[in-house]
């Protein structure tokens, strides 16, 4: 296996924190502000494509920042899983910023330096938590994520916004600096170190008890610390954040609040889970049964809460908890095909649910409609938007040739490996669900009766808007007939 | 031991620049230029304190010793090891900052003022290098004095109030103090030398009393709960410079107080009465951030969040390990630019907007784009941000703590989710709250002096927080010294008590025997469990169906 020191990590996370600083100073000048963002997301994309070749030939790639205390640092150590992700959200940047600028644009937004400044800081800290080789590097990226994500979740300045950001920092950094930094600290108190270790960080430990505690419970307390103090990947009954913060302007949800926060939350476990205690101590001590049980509740539950919502982004809201858990069931199988199905959903869902959004955008930029209940027969007027909507639908539910399949077949292979029946049946009924909650707003925007007025004056959204949505639509359809890059990488991620 | 007298410059020459200022004429202009001239002056002499101090060695350096009143044995002797190194060096960084930040605030009296803050300096300096309990005491109390001027004279409206009370308070922790001092003199051999008293042992009673004597006089200082009442009052009546001086510098005379003389002179009692202080500790981290929480004014807000802040301090001291002493002195030395930067912030807004209510400072916003930057990096720098100091600082306290008790380490961490909690509040409703402020009032944004100040701060804070080992380098071998002496030396216990109450005294981790009652090490030898998830994944290839 082959160890390459290389500052590539580092300047894929540094891109986008320099752009967020060219960007605040040209803000007189929104054309060359915009072109700052797209300029860095291609640069940055470059970069952690052309780490790939190293990846996929079983290597990894190492850079040291900062040395804090022993066993502490500022180091990047790129493997399959981390360049996964990094790959999906810094492709998804450069698309949202170009359907940004229509967005805010056509809009005409407050504040368009500050989100733009906000967003690229963001997606600085999501490769962070991508690249991350220990803890404390995860720990920095995590917070800085939910600080500099909060001006976007507020960006009306509303009361109702302020609720929505009181809560969201209530839940994610409430929960980050208690639980999850006494967790982390714990860990240091127990084994001196952060760094994640693939056999499991706590593998050296001899001792049975500490300060007066069975190490067993220890571990098992730490790991519902870890496993909620990552509040970001929204499992029950942490998810409530999430709901509140579609106050934020459609690309934000799109991006942050599908692909980049969210998903840095369900990164996080799968690095929980695979580097920090390791598959044979999850098995030992059981608790990939109760992450499994904790997850199942969630994707049932909060695919009911969809159900109810009349609001497009808020059934949205509710589908990506659902969907966010399935990223955690599938970890939770410990099984290869399981861990595999969990990972690989982490794109899947991204690419589809970034599509749903960018439809929802779309829509309210054509005709300030927000509520499904108002979208009756609006597919004549917008066949492009719908057809996008329609095929990620598609993927969510988990239909064959779209990306969602990829996951579900994959993850219910694991419960068949593993024998747990219950969970193949959760699965199973999830996806009736998702037809339930997504096939009624399809059929209402292609069949419904029109209202009076015939969407009169409504077409399709500026083409800003709408290339970025066709984009990724396709790209639902392409992941769904050829997995095989990603999951080629999260296999060298796993076997290293 | 290494002899200079380069601590004696310290001391000596912010007196002769006080006496500079005194004897020319008045005139507002030149004194405030001759006093930054003279704390910049002091800062440069101090630098070799930092080059080249041996940080291998716990031994007293730059070491200068003459008798002064032989009679009774009393030394004019002076020097530094790691615990005082550090803070030595933050009294002559911040004292210049105090010149600065007074340049416009303070129009009366200037003269007056910038001879109260260079005696200030050379009384701070003097008791952290002093290796003498003559020579301590007095410069313990004549720190006194003009830190009560300061408050009295160029104070806010109820300065004479605050003046008193700082005043009582504190004198009424010191006389005991000399007491003690006088108690040890005669048990401890008719010396005042710090070293030789601190290398004595002493029966259980008489260190009962002297234990608790100094105890009252540091914890007044500190301010641990529940003499902490004075601290609110006297930050905000003080002019932005003695808020800043009393936070940054004159705190840590009682967290100091605990590791000089507390720990080594009475080693026993700190260890029986630790989970006292240790709750005290917890109660002032959690109550501290709390009121800080419902706070309304700017300045007292501030004033609350040093209660917590101290509170960590007092708990990593008394935890006796090293993690928990270094983090302590670390946090210490953070505390002092954190908090420093803090009141020198709320003290530059209140020059703008002569309000310290938050709803008048309310709503900043953009348009001024450099004080709302600085102001939000300084405030996640004080709730401990990961890649700032208090992180670090606050990590080793944490890791300390846990390693001597759970349920300490619990609370605390209750503590960071305030301490998070009211910082970003204060920030929200400082950038985008509603305003209260009269339209006539106009905020600008920070000049060229101002920015001078704060940047040395920020530097720190990110020096620190991305690079802590030189200055942990420092403070290890004192440390260390510190924990063998009295935990292995004396023989003294564990800590008990506040472990007793809720969870089994703590044990070493010890190596295990039996391999079956742990997890970890069963799965090390349990070979299916192990390999079970890279062979699914090898064998992938051919079972895929897809």
């Amino acid at each position: 296996m082959e160890t390459l020191i290389s500052i590539k990590p580092l300047l894929a996370v540094l891109v986008s924190a320099i752009a967020a600083v060219l960007v605040m100073l040209s803000y007189r000048r929104p054309n060359l502000r915009e072109g700052w963002s797209l300029g860095a997301g291609v640069i940055k994309f470059l970069i952690v494509v052309s780490m790939t070749p190293v990846i996929l030939s079983g290597g990894i790639i190492q850079y040291t920042v900062f040395k804090i205390l022993p066993g502490v640092e500022l180091a990047f150590k790129v493997d399959g899983i981390g360049l996964l992700f990094a790959t999906t959200s810094s492709f998804l940047w450069i698309i949202t910023t170009v359907y940004s600028m229509g967005y805010m644009r056509t809009l005409e937004e407050h504040a368009q330096t500050r989100y733009y400044t906000c967003f690229a800081i963001a997606l600085s800290s999501a490769m962070g938590v991508a690249f991350a080789g220990n803890l404390f590097t995860l720990f920095f990226f995590y917070e800085i994520l939910s600080l500099c994500t909060l001006p976007l979740v507020i960006h009306n300045e509303g009361a109702k916004d302020w609720d929505a950001g009181r809560k969201y920092l209530l839940y994610l950094v409430g929960a980050s600096s208690s639980i999850l930094l006494g967790a982390i600290i714990l860990t240091y108190t127990l084994t001196g170190t952060l760094d994640f270790n693939k056999a499991g960080m706590f593998s050296g430990l001899t001792a049975t008890t500490f300060s007066g505690m069975e190490i067993a419970t220890l571990l098992t307390v730490m790991y519902f610390m870890f496993l909620y103090g990552f509040a970001k990947a929204g499992l029950m009954p942490m998810h409530n954040w999430l709901p509140s913060a579609m106050v934020a302007p459609t690309p934000v949800s799109a991006l942050l609040h599908a692909v980049a926060v969210v998903k840095v939350g369900a990164f996080c476990i799968v690095r929980l889970v695979t580097d920090v205690f390791g598959v044979p101590l999850m098995q030992n001590l059981h608790l990939g049964d109760y992450t499994a049980i904790i997850a199942s509740i969630t994707i049932l539950a909060s695919s009911a809460y969809a159900l109810t919502q009349d609001n497009l982004k808020m059934r949205l809201a509710y589908s990506t908890v659902s969907q966010l858990s399935y990223i955690v069931l599938g970890v939770a199988l410990l099984t290869g095909n399981g861990i595999i199905g969990g990972i690989i959903h982490i794109v899947n869902h991204a690419v589809t649910k970034i599509t749903l959004f960018f439809c929802a955008g779309s829509i309210y930029v054509a005709s300030h409609k927000t509520n499904i209940s108002q979208m009756s027969g609006i597919a004549r007027k917008m066949p492009w938007t719908i057809a996008a909507f329609t095929i990620a639908s598609l993927s969510i539910i988990g239909v064959p040739l779209f990306a969602g399949f990829i996951t579900k077949w994959h993850i219910a292979i694991g419960t068949i490996e593993t024998k747990s029946w219950v969970l193949l049946g959760v699965l199973l009924t999830s996806s009736l669900l998702n037809v339930a909650y997504f096939a009624p707003v399809v059929y209402k925007a292609v069949f419904g009766t029109p209202p009076e007025d015939g969407h009169e004056g409504i077409s399709e959204a500026p083409l800003k808007v709408l290339v970025p949505l066709l984009i990724t639509a396709a790209g639902t359809v392409v992941l769904g007939i050829f997995p095989d890059h990603f999951l080629n990488l999260i296999k060298v991620g796993l076997l290293r | 031991m290494h002899e200079s007298n380069l601590l004696s410059l310290l001391i000596f020459l912010p007196v002769l620049g006080a006496a500079v200022i005194g004897f020319a004429p008045r005139n507002d202009d030149w004194t405030r230029r001759i006093a930054l001239a003279f704390s910049l002056l002091v800062f440069v002499v101090s630098l070799p304190l930092w080059f080249n101090f041996d940080t291998a060695s716990h031994e007293m350096q730059f070491v200068t010793r003459v008798p002064w009143i032989p009679a009774f044995n009393v030394n004019y002797a002076v020097g530094v090891d790691g615990i005082s190194v550090l803070l030595v060096l933050l009294t002559t960084l911040i004292t210049p900052m105090c010149v600065l930040c007074s340049w416009k605030a303070i129009d009366t009296r200037v003269k007056e003022y910038m001879i109260a803050i260079l005696i200030m300096e050379a009384a701070l300096i003097g008791v952290f290098v002093s290796l003498d309990l003559v020579l301590f005491y007095v410069f313990w109390e004549a720190e006194l004095i003009p830190m009560l001027l300061i408050i009295g004279v160029w104070g806010g409206q109820r300065r004479v109030y605050a003046a008193l009370k700082f005043f009582l308070y504190t004198m009424a922790g010191s006389l005991p103090m000399l007491v003690a001092i006088l108690a040890l003199y005669f048990t401890g051999g008719e010396t005042f030398d710090i070293q030789e008293l601190s290398k004595g042992s002493y029966s259980s009673t008489f260190q009962f009393w002297v234990f608790w004597a100094f105890f009252l006089g540091f914890a007044i200082k500190v301010p641990m709960f529940p003499f902490h009442t004075w601290l609110p009052d006297a930050h905000v009546e003080a002019p932005t410079a003695g808020s800043v001086m009393l936070a940054s510098v004159m705190l840590k005379l009682g967290t100091y107080g605990f590791l000089r003389f507390s720990l080594p002179i009475t080693p026993d009692a700190s260890h029986d009465f630790a989970p006292v202080i240790l709750s005290l500790s917890l109660i002032a981290i959690i109550w501290g951030s709390y009121m800080a929480l419902v706070q309304t004014d700017l300045k007292k807000l501030v004033a609350y969040s040093s209660v917590g802040h101290m509170g960590f301090v007092t708990l990593g001291i008394f935890v006796f390990n090293s993690e928990g002493i270094e983090g302590a002195i670390l946090q210490m030395v953070n505390h002092g630019i954190t908090t420093g930067a803090l009141f020198l912030m709320v003290g530059m807004l209140y020059e703008r907007t002569h309000s310290r209510l938050i709803s008048d400072c309310g709503g900043l916003r953009m348009t001024v784009p450099i004080y709302v930057t600085l102001l939000a990096i300084f405030s996640f720098a004080s709730f401990g941000l990961p890649g700032t100091n208090s992180f670090v600082g606050e990590f080793l306290v944490l890791v300390g703590s846990f390693k001597s008790s759970l349920l300490a380490g619990a609370i605390a961490i209750g503590g960071v989710v305030l301490t998070v909690a009211y910082m970003l509040w204060m920030l929200q409703r400082v950038v985008w709250g509603e305003s209260t402020r009269k339209d006539d009032v106009v905020v600008t944004d920070l000049n060229g002096r101002e920015i001078a100040t704060l940047v040395p701060l920020l530097v720190l804070v990110f020096w620190i927080g991305f690079n802590p080992q030189p200055f942990l380098d420092r403070v290890r071998a004192s440390v260390e010294h510190l924990v063998t002496d009295v935990s292995a030396i004396r023989g003294a216990k564990n800590i008990e008590g506040l472990n007793d109450a809720v969870l089994p005294p703590m044990r070493e981790l010890k190596p295990q025997h039996a391999a079956a009652a742990n997890p970890v090490a069963v799965n090390r030898t349990s070979a299916d469990a192990c390999r079970a998830l890279p062979c699914q994944i090898a064998n992938w290839d051919r079972k895929q169906t897809l």
